[in-house]
């Protein structure tokens, strides 16, 4: 059977927004650590630091390009596939999207320019502000863009009006709605553990090939660093992120839990398969009283399962259930990381151990994984609906025949894929380059004011 | 004192449409030249005379998407789904063309984001004047919702523009490079304006022509009393400009002239098709106070939108300033 163009629509939406997280994902990490080294140089005045800034500037500044053409698709897509979710969120949505592109784009765009512009130009000072600045501008795009998000999943302050649209009453209450907070401070520890991942793997990367190469030891010290203390403070915050979920809605968690059945006392299903059809998690291997513990905190809580919604209401469960477990798998991982490096800080041989530096490498995309399953996970639990309880997906979508949709969403494949493949492939062989003190490329690095991207930088030695 | 708080956004989008089509124009128009230029060299001068600022522009076109969600959500939704293979188009195309710009620096070799370069210029222009011919002609609506095929969009008129566009941002291009460069590639750049304006001006006719009998309201707005006294002020400015392009063309005034009046051009246009279209923010049948969002969605945006788009314009201002002057083709620019 072909598929309709409800699910094309879908998986155009899935595909080009999982395709453009990855990005940002990255540049809201490595554009706050860029701000950091700068900041300690300029404290410090050693070195290293400064060496490190040159180095991760220009593949940020790739990545950071991948980001902006992807983010521009993705600002048509509500209105290309989902108008009739345009229609009736544009009054509520469209002004927090617009203080995005305002606030956020501004900054970046801004600034992003005068950082790249080099030192030398306007100064040490100036150009930390401007570091600073573009640091903040991505977080200020994530604080507008994850507020949008919340409020499709918890929407507060607003009324209805006569031709059927969601209308702002308060827009404290839209923009701060109840699973925001949890979702942004989630959302930004995971893009900050990313980053660090990704440098920790090439600054281990480094040490397997040269253990006393300084801003190699520089990038995975402080990369381990963050393993050790984000990893924790992360699950303490998914943990707290979940119990909101739990509170607004249930029936996303007993999707991510694989119950069917609600019962006092609930076990905690390790895996197994869950099955809507026959409404049961099949081949489960569940630990007992568990899940009431970690959910309700309390021995004999009641955990509700999805046979207390209508199962037109409920989210599908096979989906969510492992997604969930990729992502808290990947979590405890990266504690596990953390806890093996400050061990191994502790005897004095962070620098001299293959089998760490081989398993930073391995893990170095952990953050990207991690964060697509926790996309997957909380968006497919959100289903049926896009606005949770208020409006269903199939409710949503433009009316467009499904080869207009499967056409467009092929080319989307076809072109991400060649293009942003190529991309990734320039920032890999950038970052196979061992970092240089006085960093070769820097005098020759274009000019360049304002813009979203950096201008064309020189064509690499190496090559 | 009441604001009309619509009429204010339906400005504010009309103002970064026409700021992305201006600034994005003659960086698409150079790269729809590219394959005429001579060698790698001529290639790279062009590239570097938009490079430093090609990126702030894009900036425009995500303003007026996601403006025109917030402000008029009634319009993004229909306007959207009506134009959805030109839209996609051109997304693509952006992709392709913004890529090349850094992609080409970092390849092996420079041949491959060539050809992304030029063909993701081409689609992105075909594309945006397809789309603006099929607005132009008006899109059907039922309800709430789009109510055309997919293929509406799709006409003989609508081909025209995308042609005349194309033509359009090669004449800009070229202004461009007439400004920016000097010696042989100045003087070839002057030849493919003159062909480019000349062609521009015949196609600007031809859609002139053609357009009033799409709408009866646009055959009235053009050619009945007392709107026809308003409406006259544009072809005669309009005149101004060609005489202005045709002169500097010549030699004669500074290399900004052919420039600056290849702009007034576009605006004039653009100013023509306001006429035609207001009060409608989709012709035939939605006006811009149906589209709009209420006041209290228009108000909260308006707020940041009077403070931060002058610091764009600001900044983007200052960039233009910054790279001033000729491009200098034995500069190491990379």
């Amino acid at each position: 059977m072909l598929p309709d163009a409800i699910d094309l629509a879908r998986m155009q939406f899935a595909f080009t927004v999982a395709a453009h997280i990855v990005f940002p994902a990255f540049t809201i990490g490595l554009a706050s650590y860029l701000a950091v080294l700068e900041g300690l140089w300029l404290v410090t005045r050693e070195q290293r630091y400064l060496t490190v800034f040159r180095y991760l500037k220009t593949p940020f500044a790739v990545v950071f390009g991948m980001g902006v053409v992807s983010g521009i698709v993705m600002s048509y897509q509500f209105g290309t596939n989902w108008s009739v979710f345009a229609d009736k969120t544009g009054p509520v949505l469209g002004p927090l999207m617009g203080y995005e592109v305002l606030s956020a784009f501004f900054l970046e765009a801004g600034f992003l320019g005068i950082m790249l512009f080099g030192l030398d130009r306007v100064g040490p000072r100036l150009h930390f502000m401007a570091t600073a600045m573009v640091a903040v501008g991505t977080l200020f795009s994530a604080f507008w863009i994850l507020s949008v998000n919340s409020w499709m999943h918890t929407p507060a302050g607003y009324e209805m009006n006569a031709a059927g649209q969601f209308v702002p009453a308060d827009w404290w209450a839209v923009v701060f709605n109840p699973s925001f907070p949890y979702r942004l401070v989630h959302m930004v520890l995971a893009a900050y553990l990313t980053t660090a991942f990704v440098v920790g793997g090439i600054g281990a990367w480094h040490l397997l090939r040269d253990p006393d190469q300084p801003a190699a030891r520089t990038m995975f010290s402080m990369a381990m660093w963050m393993a050790l203390l984000v990893a924790p403070a992360q699950i303490v915050a998914g943990d707290m992120h979940g119990l909101n979920t739990l509170e607004h809605q249930p029936a996303k968690v007993a999707a991510m839990e694989g119950h069917y059945d609600s019962h006092k006392g609930a076990p905690l299903i390790l895996f197994g398969w869950p099955d809507d059809e026959a409404e049961e998690t099949k081949y489960a291997i569940e630990i007992p009283h568990l899940g009431s513990l970690i959910l309700m905190h309390e021995w004999d809580g009641e955990v509700k399962g999805l046979k207390a919604w209508p199962k037109e209401d409920r989210p599908p469960a096979l989906i969510p259930f492992w997604s969930f477990r990729i992502m808290v798998g990947l979590g405890f991982a990266m504690v596990g990381l953390g806890l093996w490096s400050g061990w191994m800080r502790l005897r004095g041989r962070l620098y001299e151990s293959p089998w760490l530096h081989r398993v930073a490498v391995a893990m170095a995309p952990s953050g990207f994984v991690a964060i697509l399953a926790g996309w997957v996970t909380t968006e497919v639990g959100r289903q049926p609906w896009t606005v949770y309880g208020l409006l269903r997906t199939v409710d949503s979508a433009s009316p467009l025949d499904a080869p207009a949709v499967g056409a467009s969403l092929l080319a989307f494949v076809v072109v991400y894929f060649a293009v942003f493949g190529m991309g990734v492939f320039y920032v890999l062989r950038l970052l196979s380059r061992t970092p240089q003190p006085a960093a070769v490329d820097d005098e020759a690095t274009p000019m360049h004011a304002a813009g979203l991207v950096p201008g064309p930088a020189r064509k690499l030695e190496a090559d | 004192m009441e604001f009309d708080l619509a009429f204010i956004w339906a400005g504010i989008i009309a103002f970064a449409v026409l700021a992305y089509v201006i600034m994005d124009g003659f960086d698409l128009g150079i790269g729809m030249l590219f394959p005429l230029l001579h060698d790698e060299g001529e290639r790279d001068v062009a590239m570097n005379s938009v490079a430093p600022v090609w990126a702030g522009k894009e900036t425009w076109l995500v303003l007026g998407g996601g403006g025109l969600m917030a402000a008029f959500p009634l319009a993004y939704a229909t306007v959207l789904p009506a134009l959805y293979a030109p839209i996609t188009a051109m997304l693509i195309g952006l992709i392709l063309r913004g890529v090349a710009f850094e992609f080409r620096w970092r390849a092996n070799d420079k041949t491959l984001w060539d050809i992304s370069f030029v063909a993701g210029s081409t689609i992105a222009t075909l594309a945006q004047g397809i789309a603006l011919g099929a607005l132009v002609q008006g899109i059907e609506i039922a309800g709430r919702a789009y109510a055309g095929g997919w293929w509406d969009w799709l006409t003989p008129f609508t081909i025209l523009c995308g042609v005349s566009l194309a033509i359009g941002y090669m004449l800009l291009g070229a202004c461009w490079l007439v400004l920016k460069t000097e010696g042989e590639l100045q003087a070839r750049a002057r030849r493919f304006a003159q062909r480019a304006g000349a062609g521009t001006l015949l196609l600007i006719g031809l859609v002139s022509l053609w357009t009033p009998f799409l709408q009866p309201s646009y055959l009235d707005r053009w050619f009945s009393w007392p709107s026809m006294a308003f409406s006259a002020v544009v072809p005669v400015l309009l005149l101004g400009c060609v005489w202005a392009l045709y002169t500097g063309l010549r030699g004669a005034g500074h290399d900004s002239r052919p420039f600056l009046a290849a702009l007034g051009i576009f605006v004039l246009c653009y100013a023509g098709i306001g006429i035609s279209f207001y009060p409608h923010m989709v012709p035939p049948n939605l006006t811009i106070w149906q589209a709009a969002a209420p006041d209290s969605s228009l108000g909260f945006l308006l707020v940041g939108a009077l403070v931060l788009i002058p610091m764009i314009i600001a900044y983007t201002a200052y960039a233009y300033w910054v790279f001033r002057g000729k491009i200098d083709p034995k500069a190491s620019y990379h």
